[in-house]
């Protein structure tokens, strides 16, 4: 039962970092209509500026300094990039944000090097546990739980309760009916750029002390995140929580049945049978991809 | 005998339904004309004929045979042919190629004989490129043959699509808004060349929005009113026939006009 | 594409045989005949990327599992001609052996092996290769766009997952050791610096056999079938085109010729590790289907050649992966035609150089 639990909550925790992943990409797939394959490397960038700023920096500072720093850079690739490639076919920009992610993460590779890294504890340190229900776990788990809500929470009021919130809303929904109503449509998509980066950054400080940070972790979490997005339904932001769990959930229990190598192709796995049964997810609207189609 | 005939389709989307209890048939050699307000389910009766939708009930049976729920792709190859509201050309291709797709059905050579250039495939070529020609000698479309289709005119492109579903040498083909964007010497145009294709012996099935070449051309009419049938008869019935005029007449503001003109037009 | 003659079909082929004659000539003079060794290597990636440039480029249907279908092709053959079968005895292998399936070879300590023979692994991983590209294209031709690309990708690290974990295919190191495949007596399949030469005129050979094979599907009725569904699936549907069939046959032949190139490398390398499956490698493909112009067989083959020629020389040093990723957003997203226009000439864009006979302004309605 004690083991039970134990695997629920590195489920959860890892589950949470793909729903946080999965929620950027949702947010700049419903007002842009790029699927972000960098996605991922964002949270590898928030992981690296923010171990290399705690050198300088007390750790909330270097966190909130990462954040600042790889939202800042998330607008820039819409300003410098995704602006000007408006006319591009899907196939395109598929190609184009793969491209992206290596380029990202090679100048990771150059910037830092091919180390692993982490951040220290924010409370604590490894040797410290707290018990909850019986099991014993590292008090970091329940920072990562509590930011990930603080994250959804502060998200879901942003959308529906303000201003910019609901003008993004608006252009998912209508673009042209938005630009219509006054609505600057590409500040909306840089601030969605900017949005999905410094969450992902974000997550990837809280989760550096548990997992580590290493300058390949983006692409395996992207499509981790992918697989959350797609399971709870693409354009779902809110769904994706669920689909995040799920992965999570599967990936952590895999391991007592199977060997720790084969964890990843478990939550592939996963993703291929939830495209292959339900490409809509568990919550999503039938098909709204026609016509998207490159 | 009947070409095509629904039994009591109904088709949602949703929550809302979008054809109920439709029921007809096509007579073979006829043009039938299907009419009604914008959201009356006239586009999607043709995908559901056409196999683009599984309808919610009912059946479809063409020839005798029941092709509900059958692919697009198998529906073509039984016969149906279609053309599309808003114009689906291959644009990266050249006017030709476009109508020598439509022959896709008619050949057999398979990866290994199409790789290998077997006789086999070259004699499928040119027999495909041979009717290709054919059918764009008939509409006129020859001299623009090898241009890119993308470089073409709105009325041209329609003429393409015309002579792609043409190519499929259909038994029953499906026009849905064919005179859509024409302008009133094209669409008088068009209005003689589906009349000689009916006569060569394709029976036509067309939706229209254009009142003025659905009572000149259809030898027979189905109006349709929320997914329900609400006449159904030779034009002059069916544009007497209470309930449409005040369907048009109370309903959408163009077609109500259209209609109006088309009647006036029409009185002798 | 309608009906190009012959001879101009002919004469790029021609063109490129001297290229490649020329540059064998020059290696040879120059006395760096071990330039050569990269060129073979060259002409192998060259065919995965033919094969993709079918799929991608003309057919509209993106993969990034195709390192996968290279490595099953190559895994396929290391692990079949270098595990030994012991039990000689069991029945199920004297009867491989009366087939002609097995080969025996000296062994590095002295006494004999008994392995799959060379010809029946490089069978087997094709075979492996079509199915796998048959379970995973089946549903995942029905997905399109993001979907599809994810999918593949994801059946991708699923491969390279499994093989980094898996003893029998060495995990991280890969294998060695792998014997040659023997194609007459003329010919061997391997890395001895003697048949070099020879292996250097198959391998371009294979790759131009392949540039022909693809470029005759292309203009015919599969190729044009494949073109409308890039250019607009539902419209080719309804048309006749049955899209999943033609879509499926034109996976699994890309998938076979990156696992018949795999298998070829291998025996030329004498082996392979678990890198040649990685996603990296998959998405170079990709980058150097963008690069060849997407939709040209010529351009794909004279652009992947070049770059991986100097990747493989160790040109771009460390930045060899960002020198693909930025070969991907540089092209793509702004030279979309790639360096195609340097080839516009040949192959298939010759119907831009046709002269016009009628102005597009020609209505055939106004006589």
């Amino acid at each position: 039962m004690v083991h039970l639990l134990q695997y629920v909550f590195s489920g959860v925790t890892v589950g949470s970092i793909y729903a946080i992943v999965a929620i950027g990409f949702n947010l700049v797939y419903r007002t842009t209509g790029i699927l972000n394959f960098a996605q991922g490397e964002f949270v590898m960038l928030g992981g690296m500026v923010a171990v290399s700023l705690a050198t300088v920096l007390p750790l909330p500072a270097a966190v909130a300094a990462a954040v600042v720093l790889v939202a800042a850079m998330g607008w820039l690739l819409e300003v410098a990039l995704f602006r000007r490639l408006r006319r591009h076919t899907l196939l395109h920009m598929i190609i184009i944000t793969i491209g992206l992610s290596i380029i990202i993460q090679e100048a990771a590779r150059h910037l830092w090097d091919e180390k692993v890294r982490s951040l220290p504890y924010f409370t604590g340190d490894e040797c410290s546990s707290v018990r909850l229900f019986g099991a014993a776990m590292s008090p970091q788990v329940l920072w990562v739980l509590g930011i990930t809500i603080v994250i959804v929470l502060l998200l879901m009021a942003f959308l529906h309760l303000t201003l910019p919130g609901r003008a993004m809303r608006a252009c998912a929904a209508n673009p042209a009916a938005a630009a219509l109503a006054g609505i600057h449509l590409p500040n909306m998509r840089a601030l969605a750029f900017a949005l999905s980066a410094g969450i992902g950054a974000l997550a990837g400080c809280v989760i550096s002390p548990i997992s580590m940070t290493h300058y390949e972790m983006g692409g395996s979490l992207a499509i981790k995140g992918f697989a959350a997005a797609v399971l709870g339904g693409l354009g779902q932001p809110m769904a994706a929580i669920a689909g995040g769990l799920v992965v999570g959930l599967a990936e952590s229990f895999s391991v007592s049945v199977l060997p720790a190598a084969f964890k990843d192709a478990t939550a592939f796995a996963i993703l291929l049978v939830v495209l292959f049964i339900r490409p809509r997810g568990f919550f999503g609207r039938p098909f709204a991809e026609e016509g998207r189609n490159a | 005998m009947t070409i095509l005939e629904t039994h009591n389709l109904r088709h949602t989307f949703g929550g809302l339904v979008a054809l109920d209890g439709v029921s007809f048939r096509v007579q073979p050699g006829r043009i039938k004309a299907i009419i009604g307000p914008n959201g009356a389910g006239k586009t999607t009766l043709f995908n559901i004929i056409a196999g683009v939708y599984r309808p919610t009930g009912g059946s479809v049976r063409f020839r005798g045979a029941d092709i509900t729920g059958r692919s697009p792709d198998a529906v073509c190859r039984m016969g149906i042919s279609r053309t599309f509201q808003n114009l689906r050309v291959f644009g990266r291709m050249t006017v030709l190629e476009n109508v020598m797709l439509a022959r896709h059905a008619h050949g057999r050579a398979g990866f290994t004989a199409c790789a290998l250039r077997l006789p086999r495939c070259r004699r499928e070529e040119r027999a495909a490129r041979e009717h290709a020609r054919q059918r764009l000698a008939d509409l006129g479309l020859d001299p623009l043959a090898d241009e890119p289709v993308h470089s073409l005119s709105f009325g041209q492109r329609r003429m393409v699509e015309l002579a792609r579903a043409l190519a499929v040498e259909p038994t029953l083909l499906l026009l849905d808004e064919p005179a859509s964007g024409l302008n009133t010497r094209e669409s008088a145009d068009l209005a003689s060349r589906i009349r000689a294709i009916c006569d060569g012996g394709v029976t036509v099935l067309l939706v229209e929005h254009d009142m003025t070449l659905v009572m000149d051309l259809a030898d027979e009419v189905l109006a349709l009113h929320h997914g329900k049938p609400l006449a159904e008869g030779p034009p002059s019935a069916v544009r007497n026939h209470p309930e449409v005029v005040s369907v048009y007449l109370g309903g959408d503001f163009d077609l109500a006009t259209s209609a109006q003109s088309a009647l006036r037009l029409r009185q002798p | 594409m309608t009906g190009p003659s012959c001879r101009q079909a002919l004469t790029p082929f021609f063109l490129a045989a001297l290229l490649i004659t020329g540059a064998q000539l020059a290696a040879t003079a120059a006395h760096r005949e071990f330039y050569l060794t990269q060129l073979i290597l060259c002409a192998y990636y060259a065919c995965v990327v033919l094969g993709l440039t079918f799929l991608v480029g003309y057919a509209g249907q993106i993969s990034l599992a195709h390192g996968a279908f290279f490595a099953i092709g190559g895994y396929a053959t290391a692990v079949l001609t270098t595990t030994p079968l012991r039990n000689s005895t069991e029945p199920w292998v004297a009867w491989l052996e009366r087939a002609h399936w097995l080969a025996r070879r000296p062994g590095l300590y002295g006494g004999e092996i008994l392995t799959v023979s060379p010809w029946a692994a490089f069978l087997a991983g094709l075979l492996v290769a079509c199915l796998a590209a048959v379970l995973i294209g089946l549903p995942a031709l029905r997905l399109r766009g993001h979907y599809l690309a994810m999918a593949t990708l994801g059946f991708g690290l699923i491969v390279y997952r499994l093989l980094l974990g898996s003893a029998f295919a060495g995990a991280a190191d890969g294998i060695t050791g792998v014997p040659p495949l023997r194609l007459g007596g003329w010919l061997e399949i391997s890395g001895r610096a003697s048949v070099r030469v020879r292996n250097y005129y198959f391998a371009w050979g294979f790759a131009l056999l392949t540039l022909a094979l693809l470029r005759n599907l292309l203009v015919s009725r599969i190729g044009l079938a494949l073109r409308a569904i890039h250019d607009n699936e539902s419209a080719a549907q309804a048309m006749g085109v049955p899209i999943g069939r033609v879509k499926l046959q034109a996976f699994v032949l890309s998938a076979a010729i990156a696992a018949a190139a795999g298998s070829l490398l291998t025996h030329t390398n004498g082996g392979l590790g678990p890198s040649e499956a990685s996603a990296m490698k998959s998405v170079r493909y990709v980058a150097l289907v963008a690069a060849g112009g997407m939709a040209s067989l010529w351009g794909a083959l004279a652009v992947s050649s070049i770059l991986n020629f100097f990747s493989l020389r160790g040109w771009f040093g460390t930045l060899d992966h960002a020198v693909f990723g930025a070969l991907l957003i540089a092209i793509v997203a702004f030279a979309p035609g790639g360096f195609g226009f340097i080839w516009r000439g040949v192959g298939l864009q010759r119907r831009l150089f046709r002269p016009r006979k009628k102005r597009l302004d020609d209505d055939p309605r106004n006589p």
